[in-house]
């Protein structure tokens, strides 16, 4: 993000803020989220409503974590430190939805 | 050593110190790794509900037909449709989706002041910082009416499985549906609520401690990325509650 620059200001003097590129994410988020919204009063419950879903709340984490927490522009180590991790959590997802699955046929 | 050359070179080794790893400072490295726990802890709270949603019986009837039972995970549109000074309609969501917009546009002044931090101006972060905690302070509000709502319950209340007639939920009886269903309501939006509270503590901190010039004399605004680190955080904990508590 370009209005992350590190300028420091002289006494007195003030710098314009730069805030195009955080009302641009701002704006992404809401409409991510008013889709939903539509989509959940117009749409028959079924997979394909779950993966718009789904789909969304990637894209809304994506901004938040890139934009808002900064981490496009941290180094590449600290990028796949945070991201890599998080493998263990689709594999817990992938394990335990099928354990759920497995616990209903047996009910 | 005998064959030591006497030319001083400059040692860049990563080892020798003075180096920040991953160009990122002590605090703002620590506040990524507490963060990723964090969200290992959420990710083991939402996983639960979904293992506990599939293992349960689903609704298969229509939407119109929809009643409260025991004998199937509940409908969240037809749990959480109500909505303050409008008793008696059925608003499915819009309640959850005014938290949410309250949620962003918080983050969005916490970015804000960040943003301002950078430029060392002080009123600017003194500005976005109090709208921040007013954000946090309503999406709370908005949450404690959820839950009293949430507890208190309907009119007509529902059958638990002994055949009496239950008015809310607590931790053992649930008139929406299975107990379980309430216990994971109270301990993921609990936890996440928790979390805001304690955001908003902070966030208070870092407003008095710029208004004080606290980080006008250490000649950085930092303390507000780390804050609105965790900050942002909480915010995408909500949009993942969002999505599997009350859309999908």
């Amino acid at each position: 993000m370009a209005a992350q620059t590190q300028t420091l200001a002289a006494p007195g003097e003030r710098i314009k803020p730069q805030t195009k590129e955080i009302w641009r994410t701002f704006w992404i988020l809401l409409v991510a989220t008013a889709i939903e919204f539509i989509i959940a009063f117009t749409f028959a419950h079924g997979l394909f409503r779950i993966s718009i879903f789904l789909g969304l709340t990637v894209i809304k984490a994506f901004y938040i974590v890139g934009n808002f927490m900064h981490l496009r522009h941290e180094t590449k180590g600290l990028i796949w430190a945070i991201i890599i991790p998080t493998v263990f959590v689709m594999w817990a997802i992938a394990v335990f939805l099928t354990e759920g699955t497995a616990i209903h046929a047996v009910r | 050593m005998a064959t030591a050359t006497a030319t001083p070179t400059v040692n860049r080794s990563p080892w020798r110190g003075g180096i920040e790893p991953m160009s990122a400072s002590y605090g703002k490295l620590m506040m990524w790794f507490f963060l990723l726990s964090d969200a290992f802890t959420f990710s083991a709270l939402l996983i639960t509900y979904g293992l506990e949603r599939f293992s349960s019986k689903a609704y298969t009837g229509t939407i119109e037909a929809y009643e409260f039972s025991q004998a199937y995970w509940p409908v969240p549109e037809k749990v959480f449709n109500a909505l303050p000074f409008l008793h008696g309609f059925d608003i499915p969501l819009v309640f959850v989706g005014i938290m949410t917009f309250v949620l962003i546009l918080s983050s969005v002044t916490m970015v804000l002041a960040v943003e301002a931090g950078h430029r060392m101006d002080r009123a600017d972060v003194e500005k976005w910082m109090l709208w921040t905690i007013v954000g946090g302070a309503a999406f709370l509000g908005c949450q404690a009416w959820e839950w009293s709502h949430f507890i208190t319950g309907t009119e007509a209340g529902g059958k638990l499985i002994d055949g009496t007639i239950f008015h809310g939920a607590n931790l053992v009886h649930n008139q929406y549906g299975p107990p379980l269903f309430a216990d994971l309501f109270f301990f993921i939006t609990g936890f996440h609520g928790m979390h805001v509270t304690s955001g908003v503590l902070l966030n208070f901190l870092v407003f008095y401690n710029a208004s004080q010039g606290v980080y006008e004399r250490r000649g950085h605004y930092e303390m507000v990325e780390k804050v609105g680190l965790y900050w942002h955080f909480v915010d995408l904990v909500w949009v993942f509650v969002f999505t599997f508590f009350y859309l999908i």
